[in-house]
């Protein structure tokens, strides 16, 4: 009877859990961003070299690191979908996507807006910039293969494979560009990371995590209305809906 | 049906297929026993041949499972498709190549090379027609040199897509005599047609009904 | 109720059949190897035909048309299989599927991929590569053009159901090419200045290895995703 009952019991538990999370996580984000933001731009010292430019990385740095993070949560969901065939999983893969690129977006713009005071110039392939391009492409390929497919069920499970195939090459494209940027251009070194005085640190790093916790509940968001799309014809969707007036 | 001690051959449990955020249907279980001659029958995108691709494997249901003899067959999908003869509306027939080069490649894939293609050919009326390309075949030919594939076989499991399409009556009563003779040999045939069975009896005929759903 | 036949001979037997149909279907061999050709002809005409500079562009111009003349060709390596239903047929056989779909990919290389470094050393010429190079041209080809197949084949294999996938299969395998354009330009420029260029062959050899063994199963899932 339980095994009867599980499929449709799943999504509506993990739609109500998912809306549980979200309030906490949206008002850790806001607390943390904003925490970490003003300290940074109001409060920590200005860089010797850099002057008051090098401030763009409490949001450069920390939309950097989780874009690749998010990828591997990614695939990580995507993964599970495939192995335990666990739809919830598969379309978790599928609502972290768009989050990421978009997060992988503001690094790259980020990136080049700093590098106009530092190089001169808005673009430079920089072995990092180049990296986050490719990712900014992996991105685009799993969110439009999603796109393409009408049966959203059988969507969400490409994507996946994408991903997870995705997730095996990122290490090897970051190699390849690495090892491409050096032959080519004798590798810039932005900063020296060595000294850097925690009045810079710390804003650092409760922004990289709260960007991490931002893009959960962003996800969790896209996750929730997922699962109700999928199930539009399920009966505790209905009830749902008119409990909420819509007809 | 007889009481039988074996497992069931092929068993539905708890199938639910939604295709394109509409229910086919929901909750299905049947099971197939060596012997049975089943139809599943229903109007136009009822969902038979989505039914018919979940059972051979092909479609994984939205919910529910398939069982061969009692095991899920994604976990046992080697000896499943070791047991198993599917044959689609699309015949699977490649048309570069003549009708003897398709058949003898079903032939040695799936490892009956001993078997002369010539001679199965000429089974199902296609002598003369050996060399021909299968593009070229009408659609009944290319139709049967699918099916030449029923005549050698040995799996249990048949399941065949509205088989009859493009056959003449001649070759719709031998290919019931086939399916008798198969379900007799202990194997089960399921299958979708819109044409009436002439030889296969109602009795002997079981049948499975989807019904168009709204919802 | 095992029938009796190895592995090998269902290899050879699908190996056998993809073939035959090709060579019946010459088109798809000598289309993608025009384009190939076509497509290196014209950068000459678009930057200029001073030897200095094409011999210095040369392993990057050879190697961007190869990756696109093998994603173009690769887009009908299931197609037709999946508009018949063979590939159907494909996912029930009792064959692993990794051993098929494997077969397949090799069929489709030594159709497309050796024609492909057959006719390269022509176009070095016409590009004036640098002599010394050519040694590495081919053996960046031998080694990195499979790793094309093969990494190829996943993207087709996810698009081979929908109807417009021309376009996003191009945005779904080129960056995962990146590396062996890499690694094959950087090796071939390596060997027009006579450095040793073998810890870039060895890292395509390890490309090719490691997806040997990874993309059959990738390709595998994809044909069930696509066919369901």
């Amino acid at each position: 009877m339980w095994k009867w009952l599980h499929p449709y019991a799943e999504p509506q538990r993990a739609y109500q859990l998912a809306g549980k999370f979200i309030p906490w996580l949206s008002i850790l984000a806001t607390l943390m961003l904003l925490t970490g933001t003003i300290w940074g731009m109001v409060f920590s010292p200005t860089d010797y070299q850099q002057g008051d430019s090098y401030r763009i990385i409490f949001v450069h740095v920390p939309a950097a690191s989780m874009s690749m993070s998010a990828y591997i949560g990614m695939a990580i969901a995507a993964f599970i979908g495939l192995v335990w065939q666990i739809k919830l999983a598969d379309w978790m893969a599928a609502s972290i996507a768009p989050v990421g690129a978009v997060i992988t977006f503001i690094a790259l713009v980020t990136g080049s807006t700093w590098g106009k005071p530092m190089w001169g110039t808005w673009w430079v392939w920089d072995a990092r910039l180049t990296s986050e391009l490719v990712l900014l492409f992996l991105y685009l390929g799993v969110i439009s293969l999603y796109a393409s497919f009408e049966d959203k069920v059988l969507a969400a499970r490409a994507a996946g494979i994408l991903a997870i195939v995705g997730v095996i090459n990122i290490p090897i494209i970051k190699y390849s560009v690495d090892w491409w940027n050096s032959l080519h251009q004798g590798s810039i070194k932005m900063t020296g990371k060595t000294a850097m005085p925690p009045d810079m640190l710390v804003p650092l790093v409760i922004n990289i995590l709260g960007f991490g916790v931002m893009i959960a509940a962003l996800s969790l968001v896209r996750f929730r209305a997922e699962i109700l799309a999928r199930n539009g014809m399920r009966p505790w969707v209905r009830e749902l809906a008119q409990a909420e007036g819509v007809k | 049906m007889t009481a039988q001690s074996n497992p069931p051959l092929l068993s539905a449990s708890h199938l639910t297929c939604i295709r394109e955020e509409r229910v086919l249907f929901d909750d299905l279980s049947f099971e197939i026993n060596g012997g049975d001659i089943v139809q599943i029958e229903g109007p136009n995108g009822a969902g038979k041949t989505s039914l018919l691709r979940i059972l051979a494997g092909l479609s994984r249901p939205y919910g529910g499972e398939v069982l061969f003899q009692e095991d899920p067959i994604v976990r046992c999908r080697d000896e499943f498709n070791e047991a198993l003869l599917y044959l689609g509306h699309l015949a699977g027939v490649k048309s570069e190549l003549t009708a003897e080069e398709n058949l003898n490649f079903n032939l040695r894939i799936s490892g009956y090379a001993q078997f002369d293609p010539r001679e199965i050919l000429a089974r199902v009326n296609l002598t003369g027609f050996e060399d021909a390309l299968a593009g070229h075949l009408s659609a009944g030919q290319h139709r049967r040199t699918a099916l030449a594939r029923l005549w050698h076989t040995d799996c249990k499991i048949w399941i065949l897509d509205e088989p009859f399409t493009a056959i003449d009556k001649k070759g719709v009563a031998e290919l019931e005599e086939l399916f008798i003779a198969h379900a007799n040999n202990g194997g089960c045939v399921i299958l979708t047609t819109h044409q009436d069975m002439g030889i296969i009896s109602d009795d002997r005929l079981r049948k499975i009904r989807l019904d168009y759903r709204f919802i | 109720m095992n029938r009796g036949i190895s592995y090998t001979q269902a290899f050879f037997t699908l190996l056998q059949r993809d073939l035959k149909i090709a060579v019946r279907h010459r088109g798809d061999i000598f289309n993608p190897l025009l384009f190939f050709i076509i497509v290196v002809t014209l950068f000459p005409l678009g930057i200029g035909s001073e030897a200095k500079i094409l011999s210095r562009v040369a392993p990057g111009i050879i190697w961007v048309a190869a990756l696109l003349a093998s994603m173009l060709s690769l887009e009908r390596l299931f197609k037709a299989d999946f508009v018949d239903g063979s590939l159907e047929q494909m996912l029930l056989s009792p064959q692993p599927l990794q051993l098929l779909v494997l077969s397949k990919v090799l069929a489709h290389w030594l159709l497309t991929g050796v024609p492909l470094i057959i006719v390269a050393p022509l176009l070095a010429v016409l590009l004036h590569m640098d002599s010394n190079a050519y040694p590495a041209l081919i053996e960046t080809l031998l080694l990195g053009t499979p790793v094309l197949s093969l990494l190829g084949a996943i993207g087709v294999a996810l698009t081979v159901g929908l109807r417009k996938g021309g376009v996003l299969l191009s945005l779904l395998i080129l960056p995962l090419y990146i590396p062996v354009l890499i690694f094959a330009t950087g090796a071939i420029e390596f060997a027009a200045t006579k450095q040793p260029y073998d810890g870039q062959l060895a890292i395509i050899a390890a490309l090719l290895v490691g997806s040997l063994v990874l993309a059959p199963f990738a390709i595998g899932a994809s044909l069930r995703v696509s066919t369901n």
